[in-house]
């Protein structure tokens, strides 16, 4: 017992960061942003770490004049980083959207970190986040012991970031009620919490700002008010846009997760990620590879993180079933299963896709045999 | 004077200006003639013109263009005349060879003619005439006809063509046709240049903020001339002329023109051309050095017209490559008064609206805030249109890129069409089309006459097609009337007549190429690309056949093949494979090459397999109805199909006939259609006779309800041809209908009753009466030869080879087949059993 209770008491303070299983992006990345910060003789808005410029930088990587090397924290195009940062410089909140596993979160945790330094003003939205999460809520004990007050007031990290002049982060802000998501508006327009209770009021102070994620095929579930969606700029952050990028992802990742898994590498597994990557990224931009043969696009999403799954069920399949190596029918029905969500318009466009594209192409019959087997 | 010398000098004229005003125009005129270089299709170009123009007033504007224009000019300022408008060179004996320069209003070019009209200043066009730069094309096709060049590149010669003059990628100046023909001559692009050493990734960009977005109007008019004028001097200087060799002799021959107008006009002479040629203008040169460059040039006899020009076609998607992305901002940015980025914001936000999107004065000011930013964050003067496209899908569309395809392409490419009055000289289309007239004698005539047509003759076969292309280019001369007596796909009736608007239309049609042939062409693949119904795309795919245009194929197959894949009602794509599969047939009549349609066909028939079974769960008894008819067109058609070769879609047949089968056995398809299908199984002899009477009972079981068992029958027997004969050769079936019909209770009789009658009242009269007779004799009875199990119903268990070898001599006869080898001879028994 004392053993185990030992090194939590000792370690204390600021070593907490180092030991975190992941720690804050303004602590992983602290040398860059002190670097950023040294070079960087831009103007600053009111309360901003960094300029625009040097924001932008962060972000999408660079060298800087004295040596310094800023590693890219998204790969993507420039143009959205731009537009994100130049948003937030204008005082207007920021909606990232975007499928899941576009790090739409890691992009709002860097811009909050490089924007503020500090990313951990977030409002995790759920379908059951209270309004008491946006705006205060109330330390009860004290309520009933001295009455209303300041003292009794518990901010919410937004309220927080208002009074500081600070970046505050909603995540999922679809997930969140209808009637939850309307308290964001007077603060974004009138910059301003009013706190009737005490007849005060909590005023923005110049600097402060929003980034809002949501997931874009969560549409109409909490739909956005268009009243709140005015009050954001809307930032799409698109699927990785070449076949060999997304192969790179996805083969590092299941790497990544193979080996934490203890999965034996697959010694050929790189043709058939290659094979799951095309078959997704077909489907999902209703086009063939070679742009000849357009598709219908199936319901589901079919993101590089369905890709990612889809090859290390895959793996665990061919590593415990199978003799080890990734082959086609290891991956069929995974794809089969991320493919077909609606039983049946979805199961057409498969058997479309496979009848029209997969059958004719050179190298894929085992690939074919295989999904019609699973496809019955 | 050297280069650094005359840029001294005109600084030193700047310097002056200022100061003493008025004496500065006079000390620069005399320094040799005004210079504008500019970009072909540059508003801010176009603004500084105008400025220069003002400033310094000329005795002549000379332009950079063809000179065989010149007596069109006083037309630009006609009333009626709206840019963008191209000046069109054509050859006389050959339309098809032709060079467009376009125009738009915020055309430099147009610009100084304009002020020249307006100020009744004489214009002129300077550049090499077009008599030679079209025999340079002629010469070109010539040689490659002799197997000089690969295949490609001889396309891509007469295609250049037509662009040549008009390409003005490159701001400075036009390629010509020697750069398809010759790919080791490779050229520099100077802007891109310029723009690299600015640092700048992107040469447009450069382009457009060190030129286009600079605010005009301050300073002197003629600073940014010379500005560039000194970039491209020091670029020519070490580019030569960059391999753009052509442009030696067409500078030569601008230099000829510059001294002509000199001497006539002494000092005010201002000269807008490319900004890439300015250098070479001013070069020193010997009028017999000139004159000898010029020597011996190919020529060809010309003609030269207005056409009105699209934006569309101003923009590089459409392929004939002006060469600019987007005419509609340009445009814009040249007739806003000021506050450019506020009003095409505010434009944008009227598009959007107009579509229903709800867009507030609020976005707007948000879109210009975040633009303005953006600019500013990217190091730009002012915003350009990736900053405000940015800024309208940030702000406006919520990130998406749907509403942004319509800002794209309603404001920033546009639809602006130009007009060019009457009074124009005729297009070549209709020179073409006179051509072709005298050559098939048919004569244009007002009064209406039928003509019969028989394709088998060349000439009528000729007349067929220019009809057919006509009316795809929406002039109406014949119309297709329906043929008395013969039926035969080689006879076509025409109704004719020639009403005087026609010839509008002709003009009108001009737009679409230069002559009939190559309109039509483009007409069909605009149609296609713009076409609603998958339905229309397979018309037109039928109509480019009739009219033979093999080059609009490729892109209405495409379009085609896209819209069938995403077209998710089967009811759709199985109305317009018959269409497809009969224009195949068509086109095989007529010796036209078939390949992509035969894929394209293949390819939607497997689709509507696919999709077929999912489409028939759940129908209403009228939906139900129309499927069958649907399914029995997709049966026809891939009968016809199986014969015609695809790549890959070898088992067509077979493949329908497993899809007939899910159809057969899935209990939630209508009773009609599983009818249907085990018949269209029973005629291909895919299912034997004893499984279709297995299936059968099964469905007349008294289990079944009695409507869906009648639907079934329906489906079965109903329809086509030969429907009752069925049953009165088959007695097996006909016993099974007659003792479901038997055991019918008689409460549900009733209900049955309808559908029954509607069924058998189609039979004829024969048919019934036999039919009558066979249930009245009784079930089983003369029965004998199936209680063989063998033979096929109906006949004898064996062949009786006497009476059919009596058959045999007129069955060869018939067929031609005189020399009859075995296995023929076997299966012709086969057939005749």
């Amino acid at each position: 017992m004392t053993v185990s209770v030992e090194p939590t008491s000792v370690e204390a303070g600021e070593t907490v960061s180092t030991q975190a299983l992941r720690p804050h992006a303004e602590d992983a990345f602290a040398h860059e942003l002190a670097a950023l910060a040294a070079q960087d003789d831009r103007p600053r808005p009111a309360r901003w770490k960094l300029s625009p410029w040097a924001v932008a930088t962060y972000l999408l990587g660079g060298t800087l004049p004295d040596g310094t090397v800023i590693s890219p924290k998204y790969v993507g195009p420039r143009r959205i980083v731009e537009v994100a940062v130049t948003t937030l410089a204008t005082d207007r909140a920021l909606l990232l959207l975007g499928v899941p596993g576009t790090a739409k979160t890691w992009v709002s945790e860097h811009l909050a970190a490089a924007v503020s330094g500090d990313s951990t003003l977030l409002v995790q939205g759920t379908a059951g986040t209270p309004e008491e999460a946006i705006r205060y809520g109330w330390n009860y004990a004290q309520l009933l012991a001295h009455g209303p007050s300041r003292d009794a007031l518990v901010p919410s990290p937004v309220m927080r970031a208002m009074a500081e002049g600070m970046t505050a982060r909603v995540e999922e802000l679809t997930r969140i009620p209808a009637d939850v998501q309307d308290t964001l508006i007077t603060i974004l327009s009138e910059k301003t919490l009013p706190i009737p209770e005490l007849g005060q009021e909590v005023q923005a102070v110049r600097g402060f700002n929003l980034i809002a994620t949501a997931n874009d095929r969560d549409r109409g579930v909490n739909d956005l008010s268009s009243a709140l969606r005015r009050r954001f700029n809307t930032v799409v952050l698109p699927l990785p846009e070449s076949a060999e990028a997304e192969v790179d992802i996805v083969s590092r990742r299941v790497d990544q997760i193979g080996r934490s898994l203890d999965l034996p590498a697959a010694p050929d597994g790189l043709a058939e990620i290659r094979r799951v990557v095309t078959v997704f990224r077909e489907l999902r931009a209703g086009v063939t590879a070679d742009g000849r043969t357009k598709l219908k696009s199936p319901s589901g999403t079919l993101s590089t993180a369905e890709a990612i799954s889809v090859v290390t069920n895959g793996l665990a399949l061919a590593a415990h079933f199978g003799d080890g190596v990734l082959r086609p029918g290891d991956v069929a029905a995974g794809i089969l299963g991320a493919v077909v969500r609606d039983p049946a318009a979805d199961r057409v466009i498969w058997q479309e896709y496979l009848e029209t594209v997969v059958r004719e192409r050179d190298g894929w019959k085992d690939f074919y045999r295989a999904c019609r087997e699973v496809s019955g | 004077m050297t280069g650094e010398a005359r840029a001294a000098d005109e600084r030193d004229g700047r310097g002056r200006e200022v100061t003493v005003g008025e004496k500065a125009v006079g000390r620069r005129a005399g320094s040799g003639p005004v210079l504008l270089g500019v970009r072909h299709h540059g508003p801010g170009s176009a603004r500084a013109v105008r400025a220069a123009l003002e400033e310094v007033r000329p005795g002549v504007v000379l332009i950079e263009g063809p000179p065989e224009a010149d007596a069109l000019i006083p037309l630009a300022a006609d009333e009626e005349m709206r840019p963008p408008v191209a000046l069109l060179a054509h050859a006389v004996d050959e339309p098809g060879r032709s060079a467009f320069w376009p125009l738009a209003a915020f055309s430099p070019e147009w610009v100084a003619l304009r002020w020249a009209l307006e100020h009744d200043v004489p214009a002129r066009f300077i550049d090499l005439p077009a008599t030679h730069t079209l025999a340079w094309g002629r010469q070109e096709d010539e040689a490659a006809t002799e197997g000089e060049r690969p295949l490609d590149a001889q396309e891509a010669a007469a295609d250049d063509t037509g662009a040549e003059p008009a390409d003005s990628a490159d701001p400075a100046d036009s390629p010509d046709t020697a750069d398809a023909a010759d790919p080791a001559d490779l050229r520099i692009d100077p802007l891109g240049v310029l723009a690299e050493a600015a640092g700048y990734d992107d040469p447009e960009r450069w382009w457009e903020d060190v030129v286009e977005h600079r605010d005009a109007g301050e300073g002197d008019a003629l600073a940014p001339f010379t500005a560039l004028e000194e970039a491209m001097g020091a670029l020519r200087e070490a580019y030569g002329s960059g391999g753009h060799d052509r442009d030696l002799v067409r500078e030569a021959y601008m230099r000829l023109q510059v001294r002509a107008a000199q001497r006539e006009f002494e000092d005010g002479v201002a000269v807008v051309c490319g900004a890439w040629h300015v250098p070479a203008l001013r070069q020193k040169t010997t009028v017999a050095a000139d004159k000898a460059l010029l020597k011996g040039l190919p020529r060809v006899k010309t003609d030269m017209t207005w056409v009105p020009w699209t934006h569309r076609r101003l923009s590089r998607t459409s392929g004939y490559g002006a060469g600019i992305d987007s005419p509609g901002w340009y445009g814009h940015l040249f007739s806003a008064p000021d506050r450019p980025v506020e009003r095409w914001l505010t434009k944008v936000a009227g598009l959007l609206r107009e579509e229903d999107r709800i867009v507030s004065s609020a976005h707007v000011i948000e879109a210009v805030r975040l633009a303005e930013t953006l600019a500013a964050m990217r190091g730009r003067p002012l915003p350009g249109l990736s900053e405000t496209t940015d800024a309208v899908r940030a702000v406006m569309c919520e990130g998406s890129d749907v509403p942004l395809a319509l800002v794209r392409d309603r404001l920033v490419v546009g639809d602006v069409l130009g007009e060019v009055p009457p009074s124009a000289p005729a297009v070549p289309l209709q020179r073409d089309l006179t051509a072709l007239q005298r050559r098939l004698r048919l004569k244009p005539e007002a009064l209406e006459r039928e003509l019969e047509l028989d394709l088998r003759k060349d000439n009528d076969a000729a007349r067929s097609r220019l009809l057919h292309r006509l009316r795809l280019l929406g002039i109406a001369w014949g119309e297709p009337a329906a043929s008395r007596g013969s039926t035969g796909t080689f006879r076509e009736t025409w109704r004719l007549r020639w009403e005087p608007e026609l010839s509008v239309r002709v003009a009108e049609a001009g737009v679409w190429g230069t002559t009939v042939l190559s309109a039509a062409t483009a007409k069909a693949e605009a149609d296609a690309v713009t076409a609603e119904a998958l339905a229309d795309v397979t018309a037109l795919a039928e109509r480019c056949l009739l009219a033979e245009l093999p080059d609009a194929l490729p892109t209405v197959m495409r379009v085609l093949a896209d819209r069938a894949a995403l077209d998710t009602d089967v009811g759709h794509l199985a109305q317009a494979l018959p269409a497809l599969v009969r224009s195949l047939r068509y086109g095989d009549v007529r010796g036209t090459h078939t390949g992509a349609l035969a894929e394209v066909a293949a390819g939607l028939a497997e689709r509507v397999f696919v999709g077929l079974p999912p489409a028939c769960a759940a129908l209403d008894a009228d939906a139900a109805e129309e499927m069958r008819r649907h399914v029995d067109a997709v049966h026809g058609a891939v009968g016809l199909l199986g014969d015609a070769p695809a790549t890959g879609h070898g088992r067509l047949r077979s493949r329908w006939q497993s899809v007939l089968r899910v159809l057969s056995g899935r209990d939630t398809v209508p009773g009609v259609i599983r009818g249907r299908a085990v018949r269209l199984l029973l005629d291909d002899g895919e299912l034997a006779q004893g499984e279709a009477a297995v299936l059968m009972g099964l469905v007349l079981s008294p289990g079944t309800p009695p409507a869906d068992a009648a639907a079934w029958i329906e489906g079965f027997v109903g329809g086509g041809s030969g429907g009752g004969m069925l049953l009165v050769h088959d007695e097996r079936l006909l016993a099974l209908v007659d003792a479901w019909l038997t055991g019918v209770p008689a409460e549900a009789f009733t209900d049955v009753l309808p559908l029954l009658r509607r069924t058998f009242s189609a039979y004829e009269p024969g048919v019934r009466r036999t039919l009558g007779e066979l249930v009245r004799r009784g079930p089983g009875a003369g029965s004998g030869a199936t209680a063989a199990g063998a033979g096929i119903p109906g006949f004898a268990a064996d062949l009786d080879t006497a009476r059919a070898d009596a058959v045999l001599p007129v069955v060869r006869l018939l067929l031609g087949l005189d020399d009859v080898d075995e296995n023929t001879n076997n299966d012709l028994a086969g057939v005749t059993g």
